[in-house]
């Protein structure tokens, strides 16, 4: 055995990848975990095609989970990954060109053969030729060693292969000094009734550690240090996990049932399934035949007293965008989640976009305004969920809770916070029987007095069709004008029971960078550079788009220049232009993915030389 | 909130339901006799007025919610069942209705009303068929019946109708019944057996549209032919009808055909069963109908008992909590793979 050495690093950026049925998302997850509890800080991104199985050995099935961890505060999931494991072909095809300049690539040579190579449309061997020559790549034949440590077990040949991606984990595990405990852990316990699997993986696990241990091809692992995060207690979260806990809190805190009507749909499903986990805390989850109605049974679920939301992603809001009317006219509290993806149509179901801004803010059939708030990172959907919540019961309004498939799907460590410091939701129904009217309202909310089914003596109608105070239909102009006016007004209101976010940097300069949802950690990152650099700007992170912030007419005067970045063609800053009349720019990628912070950063510089 | 358990014995008049808004349907239209029913029925259910509550969706006989004094709401076009669902649900003990008619619950609503029917909820659905579209002025409905001539089928429509008390039977109503609004009586009878069923259940009304489709229940509202095309079915009882009674529907083995009586006595008859035991005899029964010129059976085609949704899921509910233990704001921020950082 050769002499080993151990290299501190302040952070590094992996990416699995491999065929969409070589479990490249369990081993992921499994890094992240163990990634987490050694005390680093990270950020995910799960990238898999919308296939389940596409054709094995293929560029179309190649699935990729990258983390970016660090002894330092991570943002994102990093830009271009240092380190590649490809499983196959294909997969080292698709993901060599955003990996860096001599980075890591760690190949599973035995999948390298020529039907492989055929399906990956690889004219020669790229481990042959010189193709690789810009980075250290290191040659395992994973499959062949992975047989050899299960030569003991049971398992069918075919059954043995499918624990490569444990072998692989393994050697990562050593690299980067990571216990395997967690993952063993894990195994047993999920595998439980099936103790050939947890020997089998178990011992898969093990042999890529001691592989990369013992080899003389690996001459070097590194060591990531604790990252100095607030002392407490975390977990690691996916944003629909912490979105369907948020929703948990603000029900526990309101002292609701929770009603959730949904319809499966990527990348939205897993607040469904994480969410019809919970019956004993008082969870009604309905699968619903279709979009529209899991938002119409929601919205009956509001009216008759429980805490409602619905979940969707872009499509699925269009199918609502009816039922979400009757919600404005009729004035009860529900959430929509929109976990945006590629569109339109269609689209692209498993990549993420923030192209359904517009739709969010005026995808309904007359004057149907809606408070409209953005989550920013996977564990603020935690936070995000329990506002829009606190604001749909405060102002008795549909609010929509913009997410995407990014921040969704990918995770982070999430201080938990404590009970106490979770704020109750107070629900403020009607109380005088004698002089009841569902539109009289909260003359400072201008929320609505509601009055649910069961309480005696405030039997009443609402509808579709506009109505005066008393709830009776009207067809009077004048009635009309003024309940348009007020829903707008009510709508307005939002922003004097929401926090401002801060602005990062001097509160004047040349140029001001405004962003809302998921871009939050790419813009940290580009900013903290261009601070690096002296550069004079400044950043507004949106997290209420619906209505503005109070202040950010005054902080945009303070500016010469305003760029927007966005994962669209231009949506929030064709809203910054209309409402501020400033002549914003835009920062525009829709390619499916994340912004790409040194791209941004660029973008700043031009902005600033121009 | 409000106790909204129903303990006390409700005494309500037909009065405690008037509504202070007048009801705005053409003169003559069969919905007023539908609504006069209704009133009678609800101070029967035992159930507190405010404790009921009304769901409609768009058209004329979704109106109905403004014209009882209860909870309603009027929600939008065919989506009337997805939003009772969600009320039932929400609050078990409501007793709620779904007023609906043959655009709105089978056209744009018909996913929806077959998904109701399914799940078993304990809604009642009253569906007013008139066969044609009223509130937008008189185009063909999914059941009014091919030939028929409207302003949308100026020729005469080619689609072929729907008949809702097979697709409720089909889509798994555990409660399904036909009346007719010139019959009150009958009418305020079956109205009261589907609100009293615990499940879904479902009532077609044939109901006379005197503006657009004036007439098309003619046969079986004519005093002169009504008793020859018209079987008031009854459990347990033979299918007789005929002016003087004399004819009755008989089981040849593989359908329903007519018998006079004088050649088959009552006691060989065969007998309703609504028990939901029988399917081949409650689908040919509902296929009895002026279509396939037979006398048309009204009364109760099923009436079968499960369990609904909403007490399983509340079992459900239950159970769980029984073996997880009731989950509390500390346990829940404080499970998954929790770390701890000095």
């Amino acid at each position: 055995m050769s002499d080993k050495q151990v290299k501190t690093l302040d952070s590094i950026t992996i990416r699995f990848a491999g065929d969409s049925g070589d479990g490249m998302q369990l081993t992921g997850g499994q890094f992240t975990d163990t990634t987490a509890i050694a005390g680093n800080d990270l950020n995910t991104f799960p990238d898999y095609p919308a296939e389940i199985r596409a054709p094995v050995g293929t560029t179309f099935g190649v699935s990729g989970f990258q983390i970016q961890l660090s002894s330092k505060p991570v943002h994102t999931p990093g830009d271009a990954p240092d380190v590649l494991v490809a499983m196959n072909p294909a997969a080292l095809k698709v993901n060599l060109p955003i990996l860096r300049d001599n980075g890591i690539i760690i190949v599973n040579t035995d999948s390298f053969q020529q039907r492989n190579l055929d399906l990956a449309k690889y004219e020669s061997n790229p481990l042959e030729d010189d193709s690789l020559k810009l980075y250290q790549v290191f040659r395992v034949p994973i499959t062949t060693l992975t047989r050899e440590a299960l030569k003991d077990s049971p398992l069918r040949p075919k059954d043995k292969d499918r624990s490569k991606n444990f072998f692989a984990l393994g050697m990562t595990y050593w690299m980067y000094s990571r216990s395997m405990d967690h993952t063993i852990e894990w195994i047993n316990a999920k595998f439980k009734n099936k103790p050939e699997l947890i020997d089998a993986n178990t011992r898969a696990l093990q042999a890529g550690y001691t592989y990369a241990l013992s080899t003389e091809i690996f001459t070097t692992s590194y060591r990531i240090d604790k990252a100095d995060k607030k002392p407490g207690k975390y977990r690691n979260i996916t944003g629909n996990e912490a979105t369907a806990l948020g929703f948990i809190a603000a029900a526990k805190r309101a002292g609701k049932e929770l009603y959730l009507g949904s319809y499966p749909i990527t990348p939205a499903s897993d607040i469904l399934h994480e969410l019809a986990k919970y019956r004993n805390y008082g969870v009604k989850t309905f699968q619903a035949e279709d979009e529209i109605a899991g938002i119409a049974s929601a919205i009956g679920a509001s009216y008759a007293g429980d805490m409602a939301i619905t979940t969707t992603s872009g499509p699925g809001l269009a199918l609502k965008s009816e039922a979400l009317g009757l919600a404005v006219i009729t004035e009860l509290p529900l959430v929509v989640v929109n976990v945006q993806r590629g569109g339109p149509s269609t689209g692209l179901p498993t990549k993420t976009e923030q192209a359904d801004l517009m739709q969010a803010m005026y995808g309904r059939n007359g004057e149907a305004p809606v408070p409209v708030i953005a989550a920013n990172s996977p564990s603020d959907c935690f936070s995000a969920a329990f506002e829009a919540m606190e604001i749909a019961f405060k102002f008795n309004t549909p609010v929509v809770l913009l997410t995407d498939g990014y921040i969704a799907n990918g995770a982070e460590p999430w201080l938990i916070p404590k009970v106490e410091d979770l704020p109750v939701i107070k629900v403020d129904y009607a109380d005088d029987a004698e002089n009841y009217q569902p539109y009289k309202r909260d003359p400072e909310t201008l929320a609505r007095k509601m009055a649910i089914p069961g309480m005696p003596g405030f039997e009443h109608h609402v509808g579709g069709l506009e109505k005066d105070v008393s709830g009776n239909v009207s067809y009077v102009p004048a009635v009309h004008q003024e309940m348009v006016n007020l829903r707008a007004e009510k709508v307005k209101r939002v922003n004097m029971h929401t926090t401002e976010p801060e602005l990062y940097g001097n509160p004047e300069g040349e140029l001001l960078v405004i962003s809302w949802g998921s871009t939050y950690g790419s813009v940290f990152k580009a900013m903290e550079e261009a601070h690096s650099r002296g550069l004079s700007v400044s950043w507004y992170h949106l997290r209420w788009i619906n209505p503005m912030p109070k202040n950010l007419g005054d902080i945009i005067k303070n500016f010469k220049k305003v760029l927007v970045p966005e994962i669209n063609l231009g949506q929030l800053k064709q809203l910054i232009r209309a409402e501020y009349l400033v002549d914003a720019q835009g920062f525009n990628r829709v390619n499916g993915l994340p912004i790409n912070s040194g791209e941004l950063l660029e973008a700043i510089e031009s902005q600033l030389k121009g | 909130m409000a106790d909204t358990m129903n303990i006390e014995p409700v005494k309500l008049t037909r009065e405690d339901f008037n509504s202070p808004i007048e009801a705005r349907w053409c003169p003559g239209c069969g919905d007023y006799s539908i609504l006069a029913q209704m009133k009678k029925v609800l101070p029967e259910l035992g159930v507190k007025k405010e404790n009921i509550v009304f769901i409609a969706g768009i058209g004329c006989s979704s109106r109905f919610p403004y014209y009882v004094d209860t909870y309603g709401y009027h929600t939008i076009h065919g989506r009337a069942p997805a939003v009772a669902s969600g009320v039932k649900i929400a609050n078990p003990d409501l007793k709620v209705f779904v007023m609906t008619g043959d655009g709105d619950a089978l056209s744009i609503g018909g996913n929806h009303f077959i998904h109701l029917c399914r799940r078993n909820i304990d809604i009642t659905v009253v569906l007013f068929n008139n066969e044609i579209y009223g509130l937008t002025k008189g185009q063909y409905s999914p059941t009014s019946v091919q030939g028929q001539i409207t302003k949308s089928s100026p020729y005469g429509s080619i689609e072929r109708p729907f008949n809702p008390v097979e697709m409720a039977l089909a889509a798994g109503a555990t409660f399904v019944a036909r009346t007719i609004d010139r019959e009150p009586k009958h009418l305020e009878h079956i109205l009261k057996r589907a609100a009293m069923h615990k499940g879904l259940s479902f009532v077609e009304v044939y109901q006379n549209c005197v503006i657009f489709n004036d007439g098309a229940y003619a046969p079986l509202t004519d005093k002169k032919v009504k008793k020859d095309n018209l079987i008031y079915m009854e459990n347990d009882k033979p299918f007789i009808f005929g002016q003087d009674d004399e004819k009755a529907l008989n089981w040849n083995g593989s359908g329903f055909e007519i018998v006079n009586l004088a050649d088959h006595p009552e006691e060989t008859l065969i007998k309703h069963a609504e028990d939901g035991g029988n399917p081949a005899a409650e689908f040919a029964l509902s296929n009895l109908t002026m279509e396939t010129h037979m006398p048309t059976p009204i009364g109760v085609f099923r009436n079968a008992h499960i369990p609904t949704y909403e007490n399983m899921l509340v079992k459900q509910i239950k159970d769980v909590t029984a073996q997880k233990g009731e989950g509390t704001l500390e346990t829940l921020l404080n499970s998954g793979n929790t770390f701890e950082i000095k």
